[in-house]
């Protein structure tokens, strides 16, 4: 077996994978400059779109290589796809204490509680209401409840980190838990995943689904991780780091971060074709 | 004044007037990031993936494995699947993930609605299994489906692929653009039957049989 990795290794992989991926969606312009007859519409499609989400064959995340389709996924435009619907929540599957993670247990969890809030939107900014919201994370010493979780840091005897919520009528979702703690991982010798919660998010469309994670601003492990790394635009990256929200502290009980969603959707070619 | 409204559903994809037309008007999204090896304890429910009504007399079972590139079964993905109702009808119901009151626990469906909406992980062998109704053709003389997700720790962004039953093979061939892939490809889309009422669906992430994944333009 080889050795494994460094971080110098990874950090190095992921320079090559970002210029590439910069090559690959910078001449905007300069296509459109250089073959004129090239259909700007293609060139959205190929260029600034692909950017919003990390490929999936991303060598540095060693996890994918085995992973990724090498094929191309086959474009469906068929308006009455059933992915254009999507599943529906409602009372009977949320309690009111789902979302408060602090309290699932008989004792109180250690950390630092922090209240997670924010919205989710359609691209139009429209709120995504009555959806199903579920989180899912390492306790405050970065461990998960889980037999798989091996790091050895403590498990938190009042603490397994999952909730869920359904969103209100203006998209709001809320959350009560501890901050996670940053964990080692395996993917390549000394690596760290910055402190993060994961977020499984439903729209009103199949299509519109989204798992991710959300991270903590300001952490220093951000440009190690091969993972947030995968997405290969910075403003990209930014959008999957909470703010600090100073309203959403709670005297004496929790600290507050503010974190918005936007789901893909609707789908922007349906209005440019209502629009010729 | 009553003015008819579209079935709110409907709105997604049909809605026109003042609207911004154009991609630079868009929210950006948010990126997708992996599902991870440790959802476990969070997102499979009990009942998750036993859509069919208990007791049903026309539930199908329909189960496969899932292979990574090297043809090792995948132990940590998670599928999902969203369907018609026999009718045909996209509604669904709420109730796929209904709680105890009294203990907060998932319960499991209440053996009566269909919600349309299952999620099962995949065991140590890359395994899982649903059962469910038989979609119905979400439009007349369409062809059925069950609308598929894959997650799984490696993949930076879910999968979407459909089952189709055996029994609508020429009709999916006949598809415009579904038909148009070689025969081997489209046949990734295709569940085998194993005997009555029971169906299997293997899926192949990466590799020579890989399954046809499929992408839809929303946004």
């Amino acid at each position: 077996m080889s050795t494994p990795p460094t971080q110098t290794d990874i950090d190095a992989e992921i320079a090559t994978a970002h210029a590439r991926a910069q090559e690959g969606t910078r001449p905007q312009g300069r296509t459109r400059a250089q073959t004129p007859a090239q259909s700007p519409i293609r060139t959205r499609v190929a260029g600034p779109e692909a950017r919003h989400h990390p490929p999936r064959d991303f060598p540095p995340y060693r996890s994918s290589a085995l992973r990724f389709p090498r094929q191309r996924p086959v474009p469906l435009s068929d308006p009455e796809a059933v992915e254009l619907t999507g599943p529906v929540f409602g009372v009977t599957d949320v309690t009111a204490l789902d979302s408060d993670l602090t309290r699932h247990h008989q004792g109180a969890p250690l950390g630092e509680r922090i209240t997670v809030s924010g919205r989710v939107l359609d691209r139009l900014g429209r709120p995504v209401r009555g959806q199903l919201v579920e989180v899912w994370q390492a306790n405050a010493s970065g461990r998960y409840a889980h037999q798989l979780d091996q790091h050895p840091a403590p498990l938190d005897p009042n603490f397994t980190g999952f909730g869920r919520c359904l969103t209100d009528d203006e998209g709001r979702y809320a959350f009560t838990t501890v901050k996670p703690g940053a964990y080692p991982w395996r993917n390549h010798t000394n690596a760290w995943r910055p402190a993060h919660i994961h977020f499984s998010v439903f729209g009103e469309a199949f299509a519109q689904r989204l798992v991710t994670q959300m991270y903590f601003p300001g952490d220093p492990l951000f440009p190690y991780d091969p993972i947030l790394q995968s997405v290969t635009d910075q403003a990209a990256r930014d959008r999957l780091v909470a703010a600090w929200d100073h309203t959403l502290t709670v005297p004496e009980w929790s600290l507050g971060y503010r974190w918005d969603i936007v789901l893909d959707g609707p789908a922007a070619t349906w209005f440019e074709e209502g629009r010729e | 004044m009553m003015t008819e409204l579209p079935h709110a559903r409907d709105e997604l994809p049909r809605t026109r007037g003042p609207q911004p037309h154009t991609r630079d008007a868009l929210l950006p999204p948010t990126p997708s990031q992996t599902v991870g090896p440790f959802y476990g304890y969070a997102l499979p429910f009990p009942g998750g993936g036993d859509l069919a009504p208990a007791g049903a007399p026309a539930t199908l079972t329909v189960h496969g494995q899932v292979y990574d590139g090297a043809g090792v079964p995948v132990p940590d993905a998670l599928i999902e699947i969203w369907q018609t109702d026999p009718a045909g009808s996209t509604a669904g119901a709420p109730g796929s993930l209904r709680h105890d009151p009294v203990t907060g626990n998932v319960v499991g469906r209440d053996g009566v609605r269909f919600t349309g909406f299952g999620r099962v992980p995949t065991d140590a062998d890359g395994h899982w299994t649903v059962r469910t109704l038989a979609p119905g053709a979400p439009r007349p003389g369409a062809v059925p489906y069950l609308s598929v997700l894959v997650f799984a720790r490696g993949l930076l962004h879910h999968l979407h692929t459909r089952i189709h039953l055996p029994e609508h093979a020429e009709a999916l061939a006949a598809d415009p653009v579904l038909g148009a892939l070689p025969p081997e490809r489209l046949g990734t889309l295709l569940a085998t039957r194993e005997r009555e009422r029971l169906y299997r669906f293997d899926i192949r992430l990466q590799g020579e049989k890989e399954t046809v994944f499929l992408d839809f333009p929303v946004g």
